[in-house]
């Protein structure tokens, strides 16, 4: 029961990674469109989702993190041609090791536009109400003590 | 000079007849040096400081007269072109009328967040003269050698010395209505316009000064010199820019029907602008300026002193529509509770993404009532009760609010006559001046070399007077275009910090309210001073600011800071201002990081200032951390092949590659059908006018035929684009043959066209139902039957659930050719069914009343909601029927000839083209600029452009003012003939590389290559563009991607993760 309590209160940690050609300029115009979403994502500028090394998430999520966000442009839309092929198969094969420690469902592949303000708040509501409904990561170890 | 004194101007207007009034010399105020011995004083007023000093003279290359927003954006088009500018404005700061607006519409960018960037960029400028509280006195010459005479007046403080500190303003006795105010607020005699004036240099106010020297006693670096000396300057130039901008209407004249002048709370649009303003008088709190308490209720009329012959003008004014949206919606949001209404004829909401707002705006409960009040009257508790009839209810009843706007007209400046008399140029019958032709020419005026940008020949919203300031930017080349470049200064050479301990200096913004609202700045201030590294916090209105580059730059030394944080916007918008104000301290621009505490904080968490509170503290630690991280980089220069390839070889395609032809350089235009013109070969005619399309299209394919410097593909296939800006290759197909063309910058002008109806109003069903298109093509051939009986569908398929938008030239076009149709039978009955008319352009509203008072057009307005049916019977019969929204009849029409006025979309080519060159598109398929207002021609992808209606459909001035000003942008690498590469580039640490060549594989560019000898991988710099992908790939860690390395991403994270308070 006090589980349950905890659960509601809970503010999820999450990281986001964003290209800076799509997701992030899609993020400012959620901005500029006044979109209100959940205030718990940290945002890290990339130049290209083909960045993120695995090892970027998988350290995100021992550290504490309790979700993960990766948010590049649509396919065929990247802005050096093909990086974000590049990141859905490198978040494929991630995703094997992940569901291994039952973390798959923290880890959030997304494809936001530079004009998509308004899905980039969706996007955040969307995976903040999930990760709340999760609960804590089980792996925030360093966190418990 | 400087405005009038306001309270005189009000008694000026009163006893004029209106006809007038806004022609009338306001007579000039001559300094006389017999004025200066004559005060009394104890200061060193002396009778030489009227005596104009020996005359100094400036070379440049073109004068520019007015900087606003399309004054600065001219200015800076030619000087990054590597010419020298001369701007001159009469004001004591530049940044013009937009300045003063709090937000810009369908953004709700702020306004001087968007403008700021470009005033300082202006004033730093270094093939820019900047010559302010300034006046053209007189064009001798012609072009190509020009000579002006500028009158600048003395500011009376050196400039070098001021500091902006405000001690002079605190003792100033004299206080006078602030113009810049809109005479909502008072100023000293000595003064800056506002806090983020471009100089910030404060100016004594001649006029009202009394000469006490109180100031000159507590200025303390003794910048206040009584001495300063007026002076008469020569400018030699080769050509001029005339962007002068507009007044906004004074409706004193209406105070019978609307009480302006006369009742308190009611006040003009740009007042209320300045009430919303966060440096404005009420700090942006909306208050009734009898009593300062919060209105409850605020209602807009519309269309003050435009679309009418009696009181004003006739003209539409273009953008009043959009701001009282705006300025109801900004409010409505801020104070739900309060009652919004605005009093309109036709809602004018044009542009693109222009409907969209408006209709949020209703869905905030923003009350839109058509009708035009007749009169207003103020009650004892000083509310204004407005009559008025609900055309659509046809009810006479009134309306009582606590704040009533007039929503007044833009109207041309008054000195417009004086001015266009200095520059022997002509004015148009409104007062505005004269372009050489609306329809073929509008940045030319009337006299060779001179030319028009912004709204001194109409009015224009900001993106619009900023593409034409790029165009008049490309035009003035023509004279100059065989002149030597400027040799670029060398750059500040750069500090050495390799080695140093890290100096961080957190410059945090309030972006006015739009930060400072929903985050504790002052708290996170008092955070960002403890985090590690860090040496120097402050937290200041607008960080973007001249006066904060300036301290910036002060604290670098003062501080021995050698990193810079700035939290703030997004830095891809602002990112490269501060950058270069590092690299003018010295500071290497990669050792710079922003935090977005305003787009991705304040502006989405504004219902939880808190949590945006800590998110903002959060994003600055994360910031801080990686930027004790950070190390200088080098950026590499490449060659521009001086080239540019226009996609689309329409009419803005084809003014593009003239433009560009006009500076020397050689274009290459590529058309998918089997000749030039675009829609224009297929048109009759052009509203609004009637002017075939062939007597402005045959001339242009004529002269591109005939010009060495361009180069026609027709039948053209593109199939790919490579590279980027200065060194593209697009693989094209002409006819059955594939070749390859090279070229540094790409324009976009692939069009529009009009959407597939699928059988919607019976299309398709019968011969009588047609698109203007077709009616177009049938008049253009003569192949039209006579018509008796006419229906014109307006919005077919617009403005509904799919595709929400106006399509912008509808209206126009309907209006234009229900006309031509009249004349072909003149007993012809043509019913024009709409939705609101929007003809918003110069001649437009003039044309379209013409029109219903002399053709008898009859309109009939329809909502949405009840759409018109077309029906086609057996004998084939067509029927329209529609519900009139003003007289609520049903009407059942029979028709000879239906005409659709279709919604448009994108051209054909969009999907494909976006992809090739990596730039979004938005709502109907039209490509999405870099910035609504203040980038409407470029991306954010650096090489590529758009023009004419590939990015909206628009008219033919627009189009072509547009097509120029792309020619500019795509000009100025070209003309540079080099470009920066980035610095953020990849490195290979060969004592780590394994040398798997996992690196070179994912490279889309096939930068990296393993080295045979040594195997490992190595980078090809020229070909690396920094994205990183190698960095995410190299399982040893030795691909490093500058700027984003490993151990900095890793810092950000762990950093993320604490919680700080």
């Amino acid at each position: 029961m006090i589980e349950m309590d905890d659960k509601s209160d809970f503010e999820p940690k999450i990281i986001g990674f964003l290209c800076n050609w799509c997701s992030y300029a899609g993020a400012d115009l959620a901005g500029v469109s006044r979109f209100q979403y959940p205030a718990n994502v940290r945002v890290i500028r990339v130049m290209c989702s083909s960045r993120i090394d695995p090892q970027f998430v998988l350290k995100a999520l021992t550290e504490g993190a309790d979700g993960v966000l990766i948010a590049g442009c649509h396919p065929g839309d990247c802005h050096y041609i093909e990086g974000n092929y590049r990141t859905r198969r490198r978040i494929a094969a991630l995703d094997k090791i992940l569901e291994k420690y039952g973390l798959s469902d923290r880890v959030f592949l997304e494809w936001v536009s530079a004009s998509e303000g308004k899905r980039f708040a969706e996007v955040v509501t969307d995976i903040t109400n999930k990760l709340k409904e999760l609960g804590p990561n089980p792996h925030k170890a360093r966190w418990e003590i | 000079m400087p405005d009038q004194s306001d309270d005189i101007v009000p008694q000026y207007y009163e006893d004029v007849p209106l006809e007038d009034d806004y022609l009338i010399q306001v007579p000039e105020i001559v300094m006389l040096d017999d004025e200066f011995v004559d005060l009394e004083t104890e200061v060193k007023i002396v009778s030489e400081m009227g005596i104009r000093t020996k005359k100094r003279t400036i070379e440049g290359d073109v004068l520019i007269v007015g900087a606003g927003i399309s004054g600065m954006q001219a200015a800076l088009d030619v000087a990054d072109k590597g010419y020298r500018v001369v701007l001159v404005d009469k004001s004591s700061t530049i940044g013009g009328n937009m300045v003063k607006l709090d937000k810009t519409f369908p953004t709700n960018d702020c306004s001087i967040c968007t403008s700021a960037p470009k005033m300082v960029e202006v004033s730093r400028h270094p093939n820019i003269t900047l010559l302010t509280y300034s006046e053209l006195a007189g064009l001798d010459g012609e072009a190509g050698d020009f000579t002006a005479h500028v009158f600048r007046k003395s500011k009376y403080v050196d400039p070098d010395k001021c500091t902006g500190c405000d001690d002079c303003t605190e003792v100033c006795p004299i206080e006078v209505i602030s113009p810049f105010e809109e005479k909502l607020a008072k100023r000293k005699a000595i003064y800056i316009e506002f806090p983020q004036a471009v100089p910030i240099v404060y100016t004594i106010d001649y006029e009202n000064c009394v000469g006490c020297g109180a100031c000159e006693r507590v200025c303390e670096p003794n910048a206040i010199s009584f001495l300063e000396k007026s002076d008469d300057i020569e400018v030699k130039v080769g050509s001029v820019i005339v962007a002068t901008g507009y007044e906004v209407f004074e409706p004193l004249e209406m105070r019978q029907e609307y009480g302006y002048g006369k009742y308190p709370n009611v006040i003009t649009a740009m007042q209320f602008e300045r009430l919303l303003s966060s440096f404005g008088p009420t700090e942006g709190k909306a208050k009734r300026p009898s009593d300062g308490e919060k209105p409850k209720s605020i209602a807009w009329i519309q269309c003050v002193g435009s679309r009418s012959k009696q009181l004003g003008f006739p003209y539409c004014s273009r953008v009043c529509c959009m701001y009282a949206t705006k300025e109801a919606a900004i409010t409505k949001e801020a104070e739900p509770d309060t009652d919004m209404t605005i009093f309109y004829m036709d809602l004018r909401a044009y542009g693109k993404d222009f409907q969209e707002y408006y209709d949020n705006a209703k869905e905030l409960g923003v009350r839109y009532i058509r009708g035009r009040p007749s009169s207003v009257y103020q009650n004892e508790d000083k509310s204004i009760t407005i009559r008025y009839m609900d055309t659509h209810t046809r009810e006479v009843t009134e309306k009582t609010v606590d704040l009533l706007v007039l929503s007044t007209a833009i109207m041309p400046s008054k000195d417009n006559k004086r001015l266009a008399e200095v520059l022997g140029i002509e004015v148009d019958e409104s007062g505005f001046l004269k372009s050489e032709s609306i329809l073929s020419d509008p940045i030319q005026s009337t006299r060779k070399g001179v030319y028009l940008a912004g709204c001194n020949q109409g009015a224009k919203d900001i993106p619009d007077s900023v593409a034409m300031g790029s165009g008049a930017a490309a035009k003035a080349m023509v004279p100059i275009k065989d002149r030597e470049q400027v040799v670029p200064a060398e750059p500040v050479p750069e500090k050495d910090v390799k080695g140093e301990p890290p100096r961080i200096g957190v410059f945090i913004c309030h972006c006015g309210k739009n930060i400072a609202s929903y985050v504790d700045v002052a708290s996170v201030t008092d955070y960002a001073v403890t985090l590690p590294n860090v040496v120097y916090t402050t937290h200041e209105m607008f960080a973007c600011s001249e006066d904060i580059q300036k301290k910036i730059k002060e604290k670098i030394e003062e501080e021995g800071l050698n990193r810079i944080i700035v939290a703030a916007c997004s830095p891809r918008t602002h990112g490269p201002l501060f950058e270069d104000t590092m690299a003018e301290a010295g500071l290497n621009k990669y050792l710079f990081e922003m935090a977005n505490i305003r787009n991705q904080c304040s502006w989405v968490h504004s219902h939880e200032p808190e949590k945006a509170t800590q998110k903002s503290k959060d994003l600055i630690r994360m910031s801080v951390v990686k930027s004790a991280l950070l190390e200088p980089l080098e950026e590499r220069e490449s060659d521009v092949i001086p080239k540019t390839l226009v996609i689309g070889g329409g009419l803005s395609g084809m003014r593009a590659a003239i433009a560009l032809a006009d500076m020397n350089i050689d274009t290459f235009i590529i058309e998918r059908e089997k000749e030039l013109g675009g829609n224009l070969k297929d048109l009759h005619s052009l509203f609004p006018s009637e002017i075939e399309a062939s007597e402005i299209v045959n001339p242009l394919i004529e002269r591109i035929k005939n010009d060495p410097h361009i180069t026609v593909y027709t039948e053209t296939e593109l199939l790919g684009v490579d590279g980027f800006i200065g060194n593209f290759t697009a693989k094209i197909k002409a006819g059955e043959e594939e070749m390859e063309l090279q070229f540094g910058t790409v324009i976009i002008a692939t069009g529009f066209r009009e959407i597939n109806l699928d059988g919607r109003y019976g299309y398709g069903t019968s011969p009588k139902i047609v698109t203007q298109m077709d009616l177009e093509k049938k008049m253009k051939d003569g192949t039209l039957d006579k018509v008796k009986n006419v229906v014109m569908i307006n919005c077919a398929g617009a403005m509904d659930e799919e595709r929400p938008y106006c399509c912008r030239i509808g209206c126009g076009v309907a209006i234009k050719n229900a006309h031509l149709l009249k004349g072909l039978n003149p007993n012809a009955e043509i019913t024009l069914l709409y939705r609101d008319i929007r003809v918003f352009g110069k001649d437009e509203e003039e044309y379209f009343a013409n029109v219903i008072e002399n053709d008898g057009v009859k309109i009939v307005r329809y909502l949405k909601e009840e759409q018109p049916d077309v029906s086609v019977d057996e004998d084939g019969n067509v029927t329209v029927t529609v519900k009139d929204a003003v007289y609520g009849d049903e009407l059942t029409l029979t028709a000879d000839l239906v005409v659709l006025t279709a919604q448009t979309e994108g051209g054909v080519e969009t999907e494909k083209i976006k992809k090739m060159l990596k730039v979004p598109t938005g709502s109907g398929g039209f490509f999405t600029e870099a910035h609504a207002k203040i980038r409407p021609l470029d991306f954010a992808s650096d090489g590529v452009y758009v023009s004419g209606s590939a990015h909206y459909p628009k008219n033919l001035a627009d189009s072509i003012a547009q097509a120029e000003g792309a020619a500019s942008r795509a000009s100025i690498p070209i003309l540079q003939g080099i470009v920066k590469g980035e610095g953020i580039i990849s490195r290979i640490d060969p004592d780590k590389c394994s040398g798997c060549g996992l690196c070179v594989e994912v490279c889309p560019y096939g930068a990296l290559q393993l080295d045979e000898d040594l195997k490992i991988a190595v980078v090809n710099v020229t070909l690396c563009k920094g994205c990183g992908a190698c960095s995410g790939a190299c399982p040893s860690g030795s691909a490093r991607q500058m700027g984003y390395r490993d151990n900095q991403i890793l810092a950000m994270l762990g950093s993320a993760m604490i919680s700080g308070d």
